[in-house]
């Protein structure tokens, strides 16, 4: 089966539902593909069920994540063709540069949907953490404990460790606190010395005041809580056999063991370029947050025509700017389809870039409080990077040693990032690693090269597509 | 390892996990469903056959592949469950029979 489509945005968090909305309501037609059952994203996952079927959990989720009502409400007030639980696996070129065909599965079923303008808003993931033995049952991110809460209302209910840095583990800890969850403890990896380091960029935190006293007021809830904290906390390692056991680090000179059910990881997010890189668009290393993001022009606008990143997928500035990003975007499509003029969008566009900019002011403070992990490219040998494949970063080392020069090579030498999930957990650690071992700097490394399908699909899946 | 918050009015939804009854509230996904069971292992790893237990809960780690009513590889924590789904685990050997990964470069 396939349609035709002036737009084609994927995934429904803030950037996509607002670029969505603001291509449709100049007239556009738009499709938005979603993973998830129900709009919002990671950052108001499952916000609406929530307000539907349990409003009393919403007191506890915090203001940030009730602002998802608002955001998921403008977005159904829109017409789209909005599918839930789409799973998009190739965008393929057509006609030079003109149109794209978009391939989705939902429910066993593939189909193709061509469009003119592609919006990538497939936003962020979570850093990947790799310490030794993060494979046993048990050790989780911040991010999936924080997922179980908003979508079923479940919680870890044995010893639950909270581990690492940012301000998605500060939000997790509060919303746990607030709702009686137990914990712990927290083990804090943000490196001592935190405002020292981020004294330049403090005025610019307070032009997004109220995100900096919303981040305060966590912290005080966390601080007067009363749940152990191990600041400056390294060398994390989890334990057991079959399952988690138990955490051990070092805080403050002291070597420390916790015994742990669940233990939580969380390291900063980064961008999801699986599918901005499916399409060839170029990539740049960030070295402040350490990760890759697409290069893109004032609209979102990648390095293939009619290709658009937007919100978090582009580079890390939280969800508020993404959906300025967002709205941004969709306007600057609306305007190529002779939607609208110039002025028209001008009008809209220097508003949200104003508010952009208050929104996202903070993150230069952020990124330089919770500084992403320096030790990732130096870790220990024995440490699991690909965990679909069972790679460890001792391995990559060693087919280094006998010639292996990029992240597409690792490949055919270990299988690292061939698994089923196609290097979304290894792809940063092994540029990590390979820059740190060879001296070349992350561009110079690269990363994994992504090909269709960028989700695993059946045979059946690929041939229901001839039989449309 | 997990367990539910509150116990709202949502409607119970049964299905079954390796052939055992498991109930879950309605909106849970399929991993969220059977953690709250206490069942933390949905998979084995390819290589080595070690348990392996959701990590992400979004979609990214694909530590969570189960088939679903026949249907293999799927991601247990973006499928809400359906009263009378059928789930199983993937087990290693059946993982690297079926691997239908993306790349073969
Ligand atoms: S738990 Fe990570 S993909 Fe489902």
């Amino acid at each position: 089966m396939s349609t035709e489509m002036d737009v084609v945005v994927i995934g429904a968090g803030p950037a996509g539902m607002a670029a969505a909305a603001a291509a449709a309501r100049a007239g556009a037609s738009v499709a938005v593909l979603d993973e998830q059952p129900a709009p919002g994203g990671q950052i108001y996952r499952a916000v609406e069920a929530v307000q539907r079927n349990r409003p009393a959990d919403m007191s506890f989720m915090g203001p940030a994540y009730a602002h998802g009502t608002k955001v998921t409400e403008a977005f159904r007030a829109v017409r789209t063709d909005y599918r839930p639980g789409a799973t998009v696996w190739h965008i393929g070129a057509f006609g030079k540069g003109k149109r794209r065909d978009v391939v989705l599965s939902r429910a066993g079923v593939a189909e193709t949907i061509s469009a003119s303008h592609v919006v990538i808003a497939t936003g962020a993931l979570e850093r990947p953490v790799p310490i030794p033995r993060w494979t046993l049952p048990g050790v989780m991110s911040v991010g999936a404990v924080q997922s179980a809460l908003k979508t079923s209302g479940i919680y870890p209910s044995g010893k639950l460790v909270l581990a690492g840095s940012g301000p998605l583990m500060l939000q997790l800890a509060a919303q746990l606190i607030a709702a009686h969850v137990p914990i712990e403890a927290i083990v804090d990896t943000t490196p001592p010395g935190g405002l020292a380091r981020a004294f330049f960029h403090l005025p610019f935190a307070f032009i997004s005041g109220e995100t900096l006293l919303k981040g305060l007021q966590l912290r005080k809830t966390v601080m007067n809580s009363g749940v152990p904290i191990y600041s400056g906390a390294s060398h994390l390692a989890a334990h057991g056999e079959g399952k988690l056991s138990s955490l051990s680090f070092t805080s403050e000179g002291r070597d420390i063991t916790l015994d742990a059910d669940v233990v939580a990881l969380h390291e900063g997010v980064i961008p999801n370029t699986q599918l901005s890189r499916l399409v060839d668009a170029e990539h740049r290393w960030n070295d402040v947050q350490r990760c890759f993001h697409p290069v893109t022009d004032q609209w979102g606008e990648t390095t293939e025509p009619g290709v658009y990143v937007t919100g978090d997928g582009g580079g890390i500035a939280g969800g508020l700017a993404a959906e300025r990003s967002g709205t941004i975007t969709g306007l600057a499509i609306a305007r190529r389809l002779g939607l609208m003029e110039d002025s028209a969008r001008d009008l809209v566009v220097e508003e949200q870039r104003l508010r952009r900019f208050i929104d996202s002011a903070i993150r230069g403070f952020l990124d330089r409080y919770y500084p992403a992990p320096s030790w990732i490219g130096v870790a220990a040998d024995d440490v699991v990077l690909c965990r679909c494949e069972e790679v460890t970063a001792g391995q990559l080392r060693e087919a280094m040693a006998h010639g292996c020069s990029g992240p597409n090579q690792a490949k055919s030498f270990l299988r690292c990032g061939m698994g089923p999930c196609q290097g979304r957990m290894c792809a940063n650690s092994v540029t990590e690693v390979m820059a740190a071992q060879s001296g070349a700097s992350p561009d110079q490394i690269g990363a994994f090269r992504i090909r269709p399908p960028a989700k695993p699909v059946t045979l059946a899946e690929v041939a229901s597509l001839d039989a449309g | 390892m997990f367990q539910r918050l509150t116990d709202p009015s949502r409607k119970p939804v049964s299905f079954r996990f390796e052939g055992q009854e498991i109930e879950g509230a309605e909106g849970d996904t399929v991993a969220a469903a059977l953690l709250a069971a206490g069942i933390t292992s949905l998979k084995d790893a390819p290589a080595s056959g070690s348990p392996r237990s959701p990590y992400c809960m979004m979609g990214v780690c694909f530590e969570c592949l189960v088939e679903i009513d026949g249907a293999g590889h799927q991601q247990a924590c973006l499928i809400p469950i359906r009263e009378g789904m059928d789930v199983r685990r993937h087990l290693a050997v059946q993982n690297i029979g079926e691997a239908v990964a993306g790349d073969t470069q």
